[in-house]
């Protein structure tokens, strides 16, 4: 029989090495692979700005690059966005907040658990489907209360972006006002508050940067989401801010460009790569901003 | 609900004149009588889903006197109070039977709306729960808000309510800092203050001091000598030496039945059930 000092002493087996070896190189793939995008991003962006100014890029209001006469405004790409992802927050704000606190503070245990899978189902459905849904549904069904709203335009699909979003801000804010400790509603409560009143002075301000958070992840999905917005908000890059008209995205000009005749190499192609990092800035700023909230939201609190 | 603050039961010669002296022990039985009862139950019985927390409890709780509650974990004395103010009820599953008797309220009375009920009957837990987001002035003041009242004289109502919780001296220079940057003791006395503060006729108090250590447990139990003066303590607490410190009256809860109930002298001097004896002498719990 073999004794027991010889078993601690014996190595790690060779499998279970091997096993390890194999999962840190999974792991240390994805951020190889996301140094490298960053890196051709960079670098293609410095490319572009070798050849067209930084004030060109941010003071001009024309955005022609494919044209003859060619402009390099980023203004009228920002303004597409930041219309889109305004109706799509104006939307999922509201939506996602009342379910959020339809599920934590008055749904019984057993509905929340039962409508919570199917809300966030809601956030599988692929974009490509809510992009034919916002062009052949939302906009037309707009267009009956709105006449000259326009086959594209940034509306329809903002709204549908925005119950694209509605999972996420709905799924994270209930987590973040369940998480609020049932002493501090209780604590409430006992005062002679009606649940309303605790919901508005005590439990929504406590669970605020999780709330936070759930929007800032929205925006910063609503502002990178392309599908909905190359199918049915238009391709035309103008400085507007009326929601009737067809625009242009940021995301929608890097799939025109991607899927177009554009040669690899030109000015044209590398136009994408400084509008693809403008977008890279603005999300990782927003998932930074709400990364910081949730930490805070761990920490604080309890 | 309209309840004047007048206390018709709690006439000091009352009290006096049922102090009987019995082989050298006071003996005084306000608090066991139905005439001069503030809350009286009536087969009062409660549920977790199908676990049954209280069975039966017949108990009246004389006013302006301080009535502790004790017994092992499970016996059922926070359930007990958390019917007294329908807190037992906000947790999912939770029902009762049976009626309880506030004044001449049946507090279980389908028109009673238990909102109110609870501006009546204040309530203090185990674990200190300043709200996190506000300061210490404004938690002192939280009621006014949660009650949707908008007072001018908010600075005078924080003052009061925290000197009465002993806690003015320690924080009157720090009052917009967070509710939660004090001590663990001051926090549990903030929470009597915010209790306090909208001026219940009776305050509950679900083991105040279990989370604190001796010392900050010695100023909670000093403050319950004061508050007496002005204000019904029902107290929970699992220890018994507390029990003893501070009550008027004992009332004992063994698997959700009221084993004993007495003036707190006799309760731990003179217990008539055998079980009250084992418990109150360690043998069990």
């Amino acid at each position: 029989m073999k004794t027991h000092e010889a078993d601690i002493f014996r190595k790690r087996s060779l499998t279970e090495r091997w096993i390890a070896a194999v999962l840190f190189t999974c792991a240390a793939v994805s951020i190889v692979v996301t140094a490298g995008i960053i890196a051709v991003l960079l670098f293609e962006t410095m490319d572009f700005f070798g050849r067209v100014s930084l004030s060109d890029f941010f003071l001009d209001t024309q955005w022609t690059p494919l044209f003859a006469d060619k402009h390099f405004g980023i203004w009228p790409l920002m303004a597409g966005t930041m219309l889109t992802t305004l109706f799509a927050m104006l939307t999922a704000l509201p939506l996602g907040l009342s379910i959020a606190i339809f599920l934590s503070e008055y749904a019984p245990e057993r509905i929340r658990r039962f409508l919570k899978p199917i809300i966030e189902i809601l956030a599988g459905i692929p974009t490509v489907v809510y992009g034919y849904f916002a062009l052949t549904f939302m906009t037309p069904l707009l267009q009956k209360f709105i006449p000259d709203l326009a086959g594209f335009n940034s509306l329809g699909p903002g709204i549908v972006m925005g119950i694209m979003i509605t999972p996420i801000v709905a799924s994270l804010s209930e987590d973040a006002i369940y998480s609020v400790p049932a002493s501090l509603r209780e604590g409430a409560l006992a005062l002679g508050s009606t649940r309303l009143r605790a919901l508005r002075h005590v439990i929504l301000p406590t669970a605020f940067s999780g709330i936070a958070a759930s929007f800032i992840l929205g925006l910063s999905r609503a502002v990178g989401e392309t599908m909905i917005v190359a199918i049915a908000a238009g391709q035309q890059p103008v400085l507007t801010l009326d929601p009737r008209v067809p625009i242009e995205t940021m995301t929608a000009y890097i799939v025109q460009v991607s899927l177009g005749d554009t040669p690899h190499g030109t000015l044209e192609y590398s136009t994408i790569f400084a509008v693809g990092s403008m977008l890279f800035v603005i999300t990782l700023t927003f998932n930074l901003i709400a990364l910081y909230l949730k930490k805070k939201i761990q920490r604080g609190v309890l | 609900m309209s309840i004047s603050n007048e206390h018709p039961y709690m006439s000091v010669t009352a009290a006096s004149n049922d102090a009987h002296t019995e082989n050298g022990i006071r003996r005084d039985y306000t608090g066991l009588r139905e005439d001069a009862a503030l809350i009286k139950t009536a087969g009062l019985t409660a549920w977790f889903g199908s676990m049954q927390a209280l069975k039966g409890i017949d108990i009246n709780i004389a006013a302006g006197k301080v009535t502790a509650i004790i017994g092992p974990s499970g016996c059922g004395k926070s359930t007990f109070i958390r019917c007294l103010n329908r807190m037992h009820e906000v947790v999912p599953g939770a029902r009762v039977e049976g009626s309880i008797f506030y004044r001449e309220h049946n507090v279980y009375a389908p028109n009673v709306n238990p909102v109110m009920l609870r501006r009546q009957i204040g309530m203090v837990f185990q674990k200190p729960n300043p709200f996190p987001m506000m300061s210490i002035k404004e938690n002192v003041l939280a009621g006014l808000p949660l009650q949707g009242k908008n007072t001018t004289n908010r600075d005078e109502i924080a003052e009061r309510a925290l000197r009465q919780a002993a806690l003015w001296d320690e924080v009157k220079d720090v009052l917009d800092k967070p509710g939660s940057s004090i001590s663990g003791g001051q926090q549990q006395r903030l929470c009597i203050a915010r209790a306090l503060a909208i001026e219940p006729e009776i305050l509950l108090m679900d083991e105040p001091c279990s989370a604190l250590d001796p010392i900050a447990t010695a100023k909670i139990e000093d403050l319950i000598h004061t508050l007496r003066q002005t204000i019904t303590i029902i107290i929970v607490t699992h220890n018994m030496q507390q029990a003893a410190r501070v009550s008027d009256y004992t009332a004992f809860f063994y698997m959700g039945e009221l084993v004993e109930y007495s003036d707190t002298d006799t309760m731990f001097r003179a217990p008539h059930n055998s079980r009250t004896e084992d418990y109150i002498t360690g043998r069990f719990g």
